[in-house]
């Protein structure tokens, strides 16, 4: 077994007893990234300042009394802005962008201790669910079963590939409509999206302000929890994360879900979903019984409505906060033809910079938040949203501790399999994962098995508002009943 | 709900993003297609309901009206694509 493959928990734990340093533990992952170009995973490498962060851990630990992620080296995807490292968010806007400041998640997680291996790819400005909007081009998924090349999904394909081909212990990604969850069920390891406002959203490049929360993506349920920990609580710089107190999530992995009542919700059995995804579903819900849990039938009714819903406010979020690419005060700036002037060098600016999806969803989202199509479009839509939100409250209030779902309508397709598909197909990827975003909610991916042709796939269980502990607890039975252990062969 | 090529122009204008007159008839049939997707949402009885302004309960909260950061502003400008003496430098806007 290589250094980089431990999991946070298992490196923790051996940095600690200094069975191994963190300077091994780096170089090990830097090794691994240098031999694993075709996967496209890492898109800026930071393996100086990362051996200048260990030595620095490896001193902390030799202290005693360090962090629990001290000495661990970490991936970042490219939408954290990085003081002094390229934050790009896969776009061409941002090209040559090295921010000034520090988002606040990645502040916290190098003051705990943890080593940056550098920034990971992912779709632009997370608008995707195949990793292909990428200015950098595709992530690949390390999975494998023939000669196709498949996505790791997105938009964190980036973190989800580093994460599953053992780049890096663990990874950070971001998640508006499924993009923790998707890829990291198409990767087969754990993706964690938290409650809305447990995490800090300040410096993290802006898709949909009132979906957008970061989290973490791991090899288990365990190294989710010490990363949450870690990043989570309030922040002075965002009025939106919440001043609550932050439980210890690692010690609610207690094994003891008896009693709890899970919830199967009949909306999310959609005509045409593929029999193996059936069968891992209720596999995963006796599972859970065989635990001792209570398996409940719910229902979500608005659930149908939940993509539509997304596709209106998403884009709109996305028109207002990508106003601000103009091509004024940083990234790229188009050059003019003689005569003209600043309304042509913000149009030709952003036309240039930005890539076809975000220029269709930034026209979406202008058209409906325009004069005369605000309330049939944009305001109806928050309006089906406050009912979305209200079917998760009214399963809560009648004692559902946790809900089980999908994560994915499939396991992980080939790269351009759906480029000459019409945009909304490959919406489609988010149907299970978008409601919780919408209901501000606390998700996680979870992997339970391989499909017929080996390839991974996971299931969610969707929590009560700010009970991250939970659902973690829920989760961690579930990963055990689980067993997966399945790892890519590697090819790269 | 159909888009016309002209409200596509209408829509790049306001979005300021450029687009080519030969690209319009397909951005209006790509936009068409999104919003038809979208249509669903008639179904939906929304009477009396509120739309939602916060997806989790929070007041916005207030702080001292004091200045905490500043004297930055070579930080600021750093990644400008063009700065002179300490400005934000753009075409000539006003006539």
């Amino acid at each position: 077994m290589t250094l980089n493959s431990l999991s946070i928990a298992a490196a923790r734990d051996l940095l600690r007893k200094r069975e191994i340093s963190a300077v091994d533990l780096t170089m090990s992952c830097l090794t691994a990234i240098d031999a694993a170009d075709t996967l496209g995973a890492f898109v800026h490498r930071t393996p100086d300042l990362a051996l200048e962060q260990a030595r620095a851990a490896d001193a902390r630990l030799a202290a005693g009394g360090a962090p629990d992620l001290c000495g661990i080296p970490l991936g970042i995807k490219d939408l954290f802005c990085t003081r002094g490292v390229p934050a790009q968010a896969a776009s061409n806007i941002l090209r040559g962008f090295r921010p000034e400041y520090e988002s606040t998640v990645t502040a916290r997680l190098f003051e705990a201790g943890a080593v940056t291996l550098g920034k990971l790819n992912m779709d632009e400005f997370a608008m995707g669910s195949s990793n292909e909007t990428s200015c950098y081009g595709p992530a690949v998924n390390p999975w494998k079963v023939d000669d196709r090349r498949l996505t790791p999904g997105g938009s964190s394909g980036g973190s989800a590939a580093a994460v599953a081909a053992d780049l890096c212990l663990a990874a950070t990604g971001t998640d508006t409509g499924g993009s923790i969850r998707q890829p990291a069920a198409f990767t087969g390891i754990v993706g964690l999206k938290p409650t809305y406002g447990r995490v800090s959203r300040w410096g993290i490049v802006a898709f949909a302000s009132s979906l957008d929360q970061a989290g973490p993506m791991t090899k288990t349920v365990r190294d989710a929890a010490i990363f949450l920990q870690a990043i989570a609580g309030e922040d002075a710089k965002d009025a939106t994360s919440a001043a609550l107190p932050v439980p210890d999530f690692e010690a609610a992995l207690t094994g003891d879900i008896r009693g709890r009542r899970i919830g199967i919700p009949r909306e999310y059995r959609m005509d045409g979903m593929p029999a193996e995804i059936e069968r891992l579903w209720s596999e995963g819900a006796a599972m859970l019984r065989d635990a001792g849990a209570e398996i409940v039938d719910i229902s979500l009714p608005h659930t149908k409505y939940a993509l539509p819903t997304y596709y209106v406010i998403a884009p709109a979020e996305a028109s207002s906060n990508l106003a601000r690419y103009d091509g004024v005060r940083y990234g790229h700036r188009a050059t003019l033809a003689p005569g003209e002037g600043i309304v042509e060098m913000y149009e030709r600016t952003r036309a240039e910079g930005f890539g076809p999806e975000v220029r269709r969803r930034i026209m979406i989202g202008t058209y409906v938040l325009s004069a005369g199509f605000y309330d049939a479009y944009y305001n109806r839509a928050r309006k089906v949203r406050a009912l979305i939100k209200r079917d998760f409250e009214a399963v809560f209030a009648e004692g559902i501790d946790a809900i089980l779902t999908p994560a994915t309508p499939s396991a992980a397709f080939e790269l351009g399999a759906q480029a000459s598909a019409d945009p909304v197909a490959m919406y489609l990827n988010d149907v299970f994962t978008v409601t919780v975003n919408l209901a501000g909610l606390p998700g996680i991916a979870v992997p339970v098995g391989l499909d017929a042709q080996g390839l991974p796939l996971g299931l969610q269980l969707i929590g009560r508002p700010w009970d991250e502990a939970g659902l973690l607890a829920h989760a961690h039975v579930l990963e055990r009943a689980a067993g997966f252990v399945a790892k890519p062969a590697r090819w790269w | 709900m159909s888009i016309t090529p002209e409200t596509a122009r209408k829509v790049a204008r306001l979005a300021r993003i450029r687009v080519e007159d030969a690209d319009l008839p397909a951005l209006a049939r790509e936009l068409s297609g999104i919003l038809n997707f979208m249509e669903q949402l008639n179904e939906v009885d929304v009477a009396g309901v509120e739309p939602m302004t916060s997806v989790t309960p929070m007041r916005l909260r207030l702080r001292e009206d004091r200045v905490t950061e500043g004297e930055m502003a070579a930080r600021i400008l750093a990644n400008a694509p063009d700065h002179r003496e300490g400005f934000f430098a753009v075409p000539k806007v006003v006539e």
